[in-house]
């Protein structure tokens, strides 16, 4: 039955996946790694209500795993969007006042663009022989999406991790367009640490007997990086709180490889789970698109020229237990922008959540982000 | 407004570049933007701090002068404002190179430990004198190199430093200082307050 009940799901997420927003670019984009791609989907969400000048609409960005929906039920996977705790009526991001736009990426998994699409040279699934994409190309393909809703300027960009380098790269393409940014959690070059982790589960994918070079379903090797991955969200105080050394089964220690210590069916359930969501060539996709950004190469080796005349608002923020990007890779966002005289704002908040801390309920965070939101909405209703 | 605040602003012109090293709640920043249209920027070590400013709509940054103002290009504000915590730095030396040096001019304002009522204290009691201004005990003051205005006024020549303007703050009344008058501002000011460069 199980079996069935699995092609159940699968249909009626393919009947779901039929309803997802998307816009179809009919223009041409030079991709970074230099090929032209036309005619493609964008699939994208919104919340709340655009008003009538055009100015209360907020752009967020989504993380390596994300998708557009970023609040309320995923009508795909059934699940709370990524971004529950911070986008919402009456949230941080309040959708009653502010018409939230979040997309999903080129490259991704749920609608846009990407490797489960269908190669219309060949008609067969692209797999792996999509282009590579970089978080520039994501941001240059929003930017056709804000031309189709007729939005000139946005309020604000805001997203964390991957979300923060569209975010910044966002910031460096289309200065004007918005009247704030909020990075979150990000770096303006991927460092080598995050890199190595990248490749870890990449290599976990491509070392699967199913991946079968993109054209099979490794399913073990994306749960795995996903498992690996899901530590580096994590904080070394934070999974001692919540895991210590307790055992699964309160007995003791099974003398086996079954998982004895919570921590570990925590992480296994992590991983069998996302496989459900996630295709493993999109994480490909993904993770190299983080690896290859570097904003401060954009720029000939000088961060600060990506942000000079920007006289937008900037507001950083950072945790102090996230060590995948920690505070220092923030505060160099920070320099660079005070070294072009920027209009920028930087806060680390305390928090043990670890890098995870921007989608959870943190609510340090989330009143830095509301409040900073606000005040740069009352200055352009002035 | 504390007097202190009315007579900086009273320094500073309008719609000038300004930062304002210790920013704490940015009172001071807020009336410059809001009054003077000053372009400010604020830099603040106190996280809470930080967060009061972000919801003010000021952009402060969370960090330590000490090793913060590094950052900053040479002359890149019209006016970099320290206002009471010069004392409370381990290196106050470096800071002030480095507010000079990011600064066109520089607003110091130090609490004067000349103060009759903290001379007296030490003479009579024989403690730490604690007063308005200095409210903390020895062992749990952030205060490490308390000066008189007469000691900033000597440093500032040891270093070359031009000072283009010298007030007090005595009994909440504002005045000048001279070289004059100096004897007797060292003892009966409760603050300095110093535009140099």
């Amino acid at each position: 039955m199980p079996g069935l009940a699995g092609l159940f799901f699968c249909l009626n997420m393919n009947t779901e996946m039929k309803n997802i927003k998307k816009i179809i670019i009919d223009q041409t984009l030079e991709l970074d790694c230099g090929k032209i791609i036309k005619n493609f989907p964008l699939a994208y969400e919104t919340y709340g209500t655009l008003n009538k000048n055009k100015d209360n609409a907020i752009l967020a960005c989504h993380a390596l795993t994300g998708d557009q929906f970023c609040t309320n039920i995923n009508p795909i996977t059934k699940r709370e969007g990524w971004w529950t705790f911070a986008v919402g009526p009456g949230k941080a991001i309040d959708t009653n006042k502010y018409f939230v736009i979040c997309t999903n990426v080129l490259g991704g998994c749920m609608g846009s663009y990407g490797p489960m699409e269908i190669n219309p040279e060949t008609n067969k699934l692209f797999g792996t022989s999509f282009p590579v994409i970089t978080i520039r190309d994501m941001v240059r393909s929003q930017k056709y999406l804000l031309d189709y809703l007729g939005i000139k300027k946005l309020l604000s960009v805001a997203g964390g991790s991957m979300g923060g380098m569209q975010v910044l790269q966002f910031a460096a393409l289309y200065p004007q367009l918005s009247h704030s940014f909020i990075p979150i959690a990000c770096s303006a070059s991927h460092s080598a640490q995050n890199i190595a982790l990248n490749e870890l589960g990449r290599q976990a994918i491509m070392a699967d007997p199913n991946w079968k070079k993109g054209n099979g379903s490794p399913d073990k090797g994306l749960a795995v990086a996903r498992m690996a991955a899901h530590i580096t969200y994590l904080s070394k105080k934070g999974l001692e709180e919540k895991f210590g050394r307790k055992l699964q089964d309160k007995g003791s220690l099974k003398f086996s490889f079954d998982a004895d210590f919570q921590i570990e069916s925590y992480l296994r359930y992590q991983g069998a789970t996302f496989v459900d969501r996630f295709d493993a060539n999109s994480y490909l996709y993904i993770t190299r698109a983080m690896d290859y950004f570097d904003l401060e190469k954009q720029f000939k080796g000088n961060l600060s020229l990506a942000f000079k005349d920007n006289k937008s608002k900037f507001c950083i923020i950072s945790f102090s237990s996230d060590w995948l990007y920690p505070t220092i890779e923030n505060k160099e966002i920070v320099i660079a922008l005070n070294a072009c005289g920027a209009n920028v704002r930087f806060v680390e908040i305390n928090s043990d959540k670890g890098h995870d801390s921007f989608l959870l309920d943190v609510p340090e965070f989330l009143k830095t982000v509301s409040e900073f939101i606000t005040s740069t909405y009352n200055e352009i209703k002035k | 407004m504390k007097k202190e605040f009315e007579a900086i602003s009273k320094i500073i012109e309008n719609k000038k570049r300004v930062l304002d090293v210790g920013c704490g709640d940015g009172t001071l920043m807020e009336y410059l933007k809001e009054k003077q249209n000053n372009d400010v920027r604020g830099l603040e070590p106190q996280k809470n701090l930080v967060q009061k400013c972000i919801a003010k709509g000021l952009p402060v940054i969370e960090g330590d002068a000490e090793k913060e103002l590094i950052q900053f290009p040479e002359k890149s504000f019209d006016y970099v404002v320290l206002s009471q915590t010069l004392q409370a730095f381990y290196n106050p030396e470096e800071v002030l190179e480095q507010l000079l040096r990011i600064g066109k001019q520089t607003i110091v304002t130090i609490p004067n430990f000349g103060y009759w009522k903290v001379r007296l204290h030490l003479l009579f009691k024989g403690t730490m004198p604690i007063t308005k201004n200095l409210p903390n005990e020895w062992y749990n003051t952030p205060n490490l190199h308390m000066c008189t205005i007469k000691d900033f006024v000597n440093f500032c020549k040891k270093k070359n430093i031009k000072i283009d303007k010298s007030m007090c703050v005595t009994e909440e009344k504002i005045s000048k200082i001279t070289n004059k008058n100096m004897g007797y501002k060292n003892i009966f000011s409760q603050l300095g307050i110093f535009l140099i460069e």
